[in-house]
């Protein structure tokens, strides 16, 4: 009989299933209920943006992986996510080429530039997004409802003050209900807190996401807002707030890789969005935020390194 | 009771309820004279010898080493350098051809209640014992601490988390009075009162059976949350008395010994039986066709033994000494168990991860939350790759014990266990250099 061959590798020999494709496959699905319902309410031109920001993506990235010879439908997967998030920040009226621009800027600057898959420190999506709130102020501002024109309820808070932005929508309870229900001007995929949270509790149960992160985050804004004298529920609801916290304050590649730094992270977001709201010139204080702690994630991360297991008895023995 | 990070793989437990059946006579065995941890030993046999079951064939003067005894009669056919199964570097090892008769040594029984610790020790030593949970550390090394570190804890290790793997878990249901002998026998050895004997939930009536055997003895039967690596040294000690065994260090610093299922019994074996260690349960499981626990004879051939469990099912690809976790993959199947096999893991095709691939760390932190020492995998894996052992060794590497949950779980499959163990492999290079140097 001929002798056999055996592979020969490192062990473990198992593992579980546990790919990136598929955990790329779940955000992406758990993106979709946020994302349907922004086309139902804004209608057939919210959907050629997302359109359009997804497939640039997706050829932006195919482009660099030929360039670097490195061809990866896993990173093509990734591009998907990127593209979709940002098509799903953005206002429902903007010409299709603003959108193209801001995933061409996404993948080939905050991503590629930066080295690629690992190595990108920003959030892609929100540096694209942020290029275009600094080139086009003006239509990245304009928001409609039911057609109209009208203020996000973070811009009518700013503008008006909150007694004339709650009576805009009747009382303060039918506000939480029409933020809730993503009856409101806003960002394509972001008006809808239950959908937003739909999907990020299908993440979280399946383990993509840690719980943590958005909880403290939104937990955070809450407390502060409240502590300001404004009305926190309001605020939570009524901008970025749940899309950043579930979907992109959550993305591995931005946040400290350690446990106790992320904790740190997720509270230094809630603290920013909130100065930012308050105090700031922006009506909305999320997609800054993400990209201040992305710049700030190495260094927690750096200082939250652990001992690992059995040396922290050492120092209690010496002392 | 449990610690900190582990995972939860599929366990395949396939064998957990197959009795223990004895394997056939080898025709031929061979036994590579580094059986263990620690020195290797010199024959004491030379080419052409007649030799017995249970006879010892070599041994050396050095400490941490233990004899090694023929496992079945016949003539000693060669003594030659031949591939280790587990490193593939060439060690002397001694073939030995059967007779078919099985002659034995003669084995007394001994009256053993009176002996004291330090006569039991050298009987251990004498036959051959060594720790059967895979590393196979000389058990009386294991017994005798040194003065200023008393021990006051003796666990037993039934946790058995390793996927696959039966061993313990027959011996417990099977052997049960001879277990509770050697556990007798050890605690005298070391002189301490209290002993837990450390088992994982998911194996009910080895913890039922045990209870019911051990009341009055002052034995402590735990049940262990079922996760692993629960059977690893430090988190068997961190579950059961929250004491952590620090780091670079042994559990005796924290007053702890550990000792395995099997170990117990070829103690309770020795003392009692006379009876040197020349064979030991496995587990032949995975990708065959009649899984079993074999009750095998040291230095058999892997082929032969998996043939007696209904031989390969489907093209065999990987044959892994061990559990898939920890084990060793093999690079043939003419190779011959030693004393520290638990178990033969066959995986063909379905079972390999073709998937591995060259993605990059998509950062998600599984590996850290899941590592039980706490540690940064991806990093000290990222730092090896790139050659930089130093930073690898900042951020201690050391301290893995290469129990593999970190890789388990990564999203884009990086050999993580593999990069760490070379960088551990480098740093002990490093500093034997450094010490030749002064
Ligand atoms: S780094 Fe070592 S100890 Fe930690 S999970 Fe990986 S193999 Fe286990
Ligand atoms: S589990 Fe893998 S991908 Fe995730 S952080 Fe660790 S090494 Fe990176």
């Amino acid at each position: 009989m001929e002798a056999r061959k055996f592979i020969v590798e490192s062990s473990p020999h198992f593992f579980s299933a546990n790919y990136k494709y598929k955990l790329m496959g779940l955000v992406v699905i758990a993106l979709l209920p946020a994302a349907i319902l922004g086309v139902y309410n804004f209608g057939v031109h919210a959907l050629l943006i997302i359109i359009v920001s997804t497939s640039v993506a997706i050829l932006t990235e195919a482009f660099f992986n030929k360039l670097k010879k490195k061809p990866s439908a896993v990173e093509q997967g990734s591009a998907v996510v990127t593209g979709l998030l940002l098509g799903m920040i953005l206002p429902p009226t903007l010409p299709l080429w603003v959108p193209a621009i801001g995933s061409f800027v996404a993948i080939a600057i905050a991503k590629h530039a930066f080295g690629g898959a690992g190595m990108t420190i920003f959030n892609p999506a929100l540096v694209g997004r942020a290029f275009l709130v600094a080139s086009f102020p003006a239509l990245m501002a304009a928001y409609i409802l039911d057609g109209i024109t009208s203020a996000t309820p973070l811009q009518m808070l700013k503008l008006n003050g909150y007694q004339s932005a709650v009576s805009h929508f009747g009382s303060n309870m039918l506000a939480y209900k029409s933020m809730f229900l993503g009856n409101i001007a806003g960002s394509i995929g972001e008006t809808s807190a239950l959908a937003l949270l739909i999907g990020g509790l299908f993440l979280i149960f399946l383990k993509v996401i840690d719980w943590k992160i958005p909880t403290i985050y939104i937990g955070t804004v809450f407390v502060l807002t409240a502590i300001f004298g404004q009305d926190p529920i309001y605020h939570i609801l009524g901008g970025g707030l749940f899309i950043g916290a579930f979907f992109m304050a959550t993305a591995y590649e931005g946040m400290p890789i350690t446990k106790s730094g992320r904790i740190y992270f997720a509270l230094g977001l809630g603290i920013l969005t909130t100065v930012i709201r308050l105090f700031g010139g922006y009506p909305e204080g999320v997609n800054f935020s993400i990209l201040i702690m992305n710049a700030a994630a190495p260094l927690i991360e750096r200082l939250t390194i652990k001992k690992p297991f059995g040396y922290i008895k050492n120092k209690e023995k010496k002392k | 009771m449990t610690f900190k990070g582990g995972i939860h793989p599929k366990y395949n437990k396939i064998t957990a309820d197959k009795k223990i059946e004895k394997a056939n006579l080898p025709k031929k065995i061979i036994l590579p004279l580094s059986q263990h941890v620690g020195a290797p030993c010199e024959p004491i046999v030379n080419i052409g010898d007649y030799v017995k079951t249970g006879q010892k064939i070599a041994e050396t003067q050095a400490f941490v080493s233990a004899p090694i005894h023929s496992s079945i009669s016949g003539t000693v056919s060669s003594i030659e350098n031949l591939p280790h199964p587990i490193t593939g570097k060439p060690v002397n090892s001694v073939i030995i051809e059967s007779d078919e008769k099985d002659e034995k040594i003669e084995m007394q029984k001994r009256e053993y209640e009176n002996l004291p610790a330090d006569e039991l020790k050298s009987i251990i030593k004498d036959f051959g014992i060594v720790g059967l949970g895979g590393a196979a550390f000389p058990t009386h090394v294991k017994l005798s601490p040194p003065q200023e570190k008393p021990i006051d804890t003796l666990i037993i290790n039934g946790a058995e988390c390793e996927p696959f793997l039966t061993t313990d878990h027959r011996l417990m249901l099977e052997r049960t009075d001879d277990l509770i002998a050697g556990i007798r026998i050890i605690r005298k050895v070391l002189g301490v009162k209290s002993v837990f004997i450390g088992i994982e939930d998911n194996k009910h009536d080895a913890i039922k059976i045990l209870k019911e055997k051990t009341i009055g003895q002052n034995i402590k039967v735990i049940p262990l949350h079922t996760k692993y690596p629960q059977g690893g040294e430090k988190t068997l000690i961190y579950a059961i008395t929250k004491r952590k065994v620090p780091a670079g260090g042994l559990p005796m610093d924290i007053g702890c010994v550990v000792q395995n299922i099997g170990t117990a019994i070829a103690v309770y074996e020795a003392v009692a039986l006379s009876k040197p260690l020349y064979e030991r349960v496995i587990t032949i499981t995975g990708k065959v066709n009649n899984p079993k626990n074999l009750l095998v004879r040291n230095g058999a051939i892997i082929k032969d033994l998996i043939e007696q469990a209904g031989s390969y099912k489907g093209e065999p690809k990987k044959i892994i000494m061990g559990g898939p976790m920890m084990g060793f993959a093999l690079p043939a199947d003419d190779l011959p168990i030693i004393k520290g096999t638990s178990g033969l893991t066959i995986f063909n095709k379905d079972d390999i991860d073709e998937k591995r691939s060259t993605i990059e760390c998509i950062r998600c932190g599984k590996c850290i939350q899941d590592c039980p020492m706490q540690l940064n995998p991806s990093l000290i894996a990222k730092y090896a790759e790139n050659e930089r052992i130093d930073l690898a060794e900042n951020m201690y590497a050391m301290d893995c014990f290469e129990c593999g949950c970190c890789a388990f779980n990564c999203p884009t499959h990086i050999p993580l266990v593999h990069w760490i163990r070379y960088a551990k492999s480098q740093i002990l290079k490093n500093r034997a250099k450094a010490k030749d140097k002064k």
